[in-house]
């Protein structure tokens, strides 16, 4: 039983974040009929499975909200954009809920109760002193008693006999589902007899059938003929004019007693009654196309393809040694398929962000109306795939960075109408894909990051000298230092005491990196940066005196041999332009004789373009990368080890960082200034001074 | 292989029998068949003998529903005398009793 509430839980949240998004649609003015039909099938569905699982709190509940939801359908309650308030908290509450029964109490404290009491009254309020809507007639309000059967009208394709069906079966199908009480054979559509062909089909049947069944069921008696055959069902208790609406639109003078009067198809009733009895036959189609597997089971997998991967390695580097043709030839391909296992493998752990992202919908929203602005959400890149993992945990930064950008960055409507700006104020979540990394932007157009403020902020907090020179890029990024808050004052949204030093942490506590770009008066730019997958990447394994490191191969750009007149301090001349680099030697203290060629690596990150000086290059390796231990987290450049087929430890670089320290150095040599570096670059650059 | 035979009643009628299924493995011939026999019939009615009609499918009913459209244009009677239980399986099936009602000789054993 634990088991089944536990999906109906996740079930009912994907049905409250379907509910949510076309709640805020509607609200936003899209005028679809379909949204409120969205809605109403979302809280249909939570109350029917609350009921199963015997959940009654939610039951109770949601059958109020699906009341109302109902009336306004019918357009008994006319929509208003009060409701929408209530119905996004009546959706918190249905939330509210099924969190209290996830944590294992089944009923409700004080407080919810009175909560859910509340909203419970102030739904009621709008459908029993809510007027009927005149614009809106309930359509069920003339039709004459219900009739009891379904209504089928089914015209054939021409080819259908000659592949070989015989439609009379499908129509004997029927009789299974229940009694055909009527049925009307068309002929309307037989040509002339000399321009008759008998192997051709041309007719049409219009059938009454008594069923308590579904109209998917009913559909699924034609499934073989269903893409070349017009096929109309139209649910039990409709008018007689929806059934010659339900006729089909080619129905041309009636010949004999045989025809019914055909009429031009008014779409909105045959649509509604697709929509309405087919739904529950459609959502079941979508899942049977997924499984829900266990997460834990997925990681497993993951791990042992990680280990699968590592023993790959180990057999191939014997099967080298051993010098035999056909083994290297099998080991060969069975790496080939090791490499196609770990791709599929990973892209089982690959999720949409679009739901994370469409989540800030509502954020935006209610953080907007909380501080009186008035600002669009503006998502693209909703298909791009990252990393289950990544996915999790990338939502508490991005929601700081997003309330952030509402309570500090987008200014209030008078001051942006005063700035010549449009009062609604914008913010933009874009996500896409960059060589090998997922890139998430968080944009808007509001004032941009005060600079003098952050400076002055910075030194009153003893994070930097007042005699320190910065670059106008330095000092933006002082926001991502440690107690760093710029606002006078303190909102419920932000200044929680979790700084923007914390999110900088957070993304690179997933290998990832964040940056933020300004500009006075018109908005600033915070991009993250993210690893695609956080288990196995493709790598580039290189050495330096005994030990292997590994360049994630998607920052390779290129590799050369180092050549002693091309460079110049830590700078390269790579074809007439300026390369900085670092030699793995130096960084890493690597004792041992300078070798007499050394290589570069040119790597690019975040825009940045580095070289990278070793010993050796050893050529791809598929790296499945180990967490460094506690005490290496502070090591800057590493990212992560691996393990080599010979079972020797390999440690993986940090592009990103290395990159930065190269490029940082690059303008430091410039600037002669030394702003808050690593120690180890300082020891590096001091004990490279004599160069 | 459906065998169809058209002969002259004493009455004065003309008699298309088939014997086999009236199935679309033979629908081009057995349409073939019917409209000979519509032309040829001048003024003298038609009389449909369906007692050997082994099976009948959905193109052998359209064919006898195409039949009963060109009598009707021809203004030329169209009887079917006996069906066989297929035949009236079909027909009761599809509701098309009453089209070929005045036609439909009564089930005898029903």
């Amino acid at each position: 039983m634990e088991e089944i509430i536990g999906v109906f839980i996740q079930e009912a949240r994907e049905q409250l974040t379907a509910m949510e998004d076309a709640l805020l649609r509607m609200e936003q003015g899209d005028g679809d009929a379909e949204l409120l039909n969205a809605v109403f099938r979302a809280a249909h569905t939570i109350k029917g499975g609350s009921g199963v699982v015997d959940l009654h709190l939610i039951e109770g509940f949601t059958h109020t909200l699906e009341n109302l939801l109902d009336r306004l359908r019918n357009g008994e309650v006319r929509y208003s954009g009060e409701m929408t308030t209530l119905l996004l908290r009546s959706c918190d509450h249905i939330r509210a809920l099924l969190d209290m029964r996830e944590h294992g109490r089944t009923g409700e404290d004080a407080q919810l109760a009175e909560a859910g009491r509340l909203l419970a009254e102030g739904l009621q309020a709008f459908y029993t002193s809510g007027e009927p809507a005149a614009a809106a007639p309930s359509p069920d309000a003339e039709a004459p008693p219900a009739d009891d059967c379904w209504h089928v009208s089914v015209r054939f394709g021409r080819d259908v006999l000659k592949m070989g069906m015989d439609p009379l079966n499908f129509l004997r199908y029927l009789q299974e589902l229940g009694e055909i009480t009527h049925m009307v054979t068309l002929c309307d559509a037989m040509p002339e007899t000399a321009d008759f062909d008998a192997e051709s089909c041309y007719l049409g049947f219009g059938i009454h059938l008594r069923s308590d069944t579904d109209k998917q069921a009913i559909e699924d008696v034609f499934a073989f003929c269903r893409d070349d055959c017009e096929l109309h069902i139209l649910p039990p208790g409709h008018t007689t004019a929806d059934s010659q609406a339900a006729a089909p639109a080619t129905a041309g003078p009636s010949s004999g007693r045989i025809a019914v009067p055909g009429g031009a198809a008014q779409p909105d009733i045959t649509e509604a009654a697709a929509s309405r009895p087919g739904q529950a036959g459609n959502n079941r189609g979508a899942e049977a196309r997924l499984i829900r597997v266990q997460a834990d089971k997925l990681d497993q997998l993951i791990d042992l393809v990680g280990e699968l991967v590592i023993a790959g390695a180990s057999a191939n580097l014997l099967a080298r040694q051993s010098r035999q043709g056909r083994l290297i030839e099998a080991n060969a391909m069975i790496s080939r398929l090791v490499e196609d296992i770990r791709d599929s493998a990973l892209q089982l752990r690959m999720v949409q962000i679009g739901e994370t992202l469409s989540r800030f919908n509502r954020v935006v929203r209610d953080t907007a109306h909380e501080l009186g602005k008035e600002i669009d959400l503006v998502i693209s890149g909703a298909d791009t795939e990252l990393d289950k993992s990544v996915v999790e945990k990338i939502g508490d930064p991005l929601m700081h960075l997003v309330r952030n950008a509402i309570d500090h960055g987008i200014e209030s409507a008078e001051a942006r109408r005063a700035a010549g700006k449009p009062a609604r104020g914008r913010l933009e979540l874009n996500a896409f894909h960059d060589s090998g990394s997922v890139i998430i932007e968080v944009i808007d157009d509001g004032g941009g990051i005060d600079i003098g403020r952050v400076r002055a902020r910075a030194i009153e907090r003893g994070l930097i000298q007042a005699d320190h020179h910065l670059t106008e890029q330095e000092a933006v990024n002082l926001i991502f230092e440690a107690g760093f808050s710029t606002t006078e004052s303190v909102s419920t949204l932000s200044g929680r005491g979790v700084g923007m030093d914390v999110v900088k942490r957070n993304i690179e506590a997933l290998r990832g990196s964040v940056e933020v770009e300004t500009w006075a008066g018109r908005g600033s730019r915070f991009t993250i940066r993210l690893p695609l997958t956080l288990a196995i990447i493709d790598g580039f394994l290189t050495t330096v005196a005994e030990a292997s490191y590994v360049i994630p191969l998607n920052a390779v750009v290129e590799c050369l041999e180092l050549k002693a007149g091309d460079t110049r301090g830590h700078m390269l001349n790579l074809r007439g332009e300026v390369l900085p680099f670092i030699r793995l030697r130096e960084l890493f203290k690597v004792d041992g004789p300078i070798p007499m060629r050394e290589n570069v690596v040119v790597i690019t990150a975040g825009g940045g373009k580095a070289g990278i000086v070793v010993d050796q290059l050893q050529g791809e390796f598929q790296t499945v990368i180990k967490p460094l231990g506690r005490l290496f987290r502070h090591v800057r450049g590493i990212g992560g080890s691996t393990i080599l087929g010979s079972g020797e430890v390999a440690l993986i670089l940090d592009v990103q960082a290395l990159t930065q320290l190269a490029v940082q150095r690059e303008e430091a040599s410039f600037s002669f200034t030394r702003l808050s570096f690593p120690s180890s670059i300082d020891t590096l650059e001091s004990s490279h001074a004599p160069e | 292989m459906t065998i169809a035979t058209l002969t002259s009643q004493p009455s004065g009628a003309r008699r298309l029998a088939f014997d086999g299924p009236l199935t679309i493995y033979d629908a081009e011939a057995i349409k073939a068949h019917l409209h000979a026999a519509l032309q040829q019939t001048k003024g003298v009615p038609l009389e449909l003998d369906l007692a050997a009609v082994t099976d009948i499918d959905l193109a052998g009913l359209q064919l006898l529903l195409l039949a009963r459209r060109e009598s009707l244009r021809l203004e030329l009677p169209l009887r079917i005398i006996a069906a066989s239980a297929a035949v009236r399986e079909v027909i009761g099936f599809c509701h098309l009793g009453d089209f070929f009602g005045d036609t439909l000789a009564p089930d005898p054993e029903g």
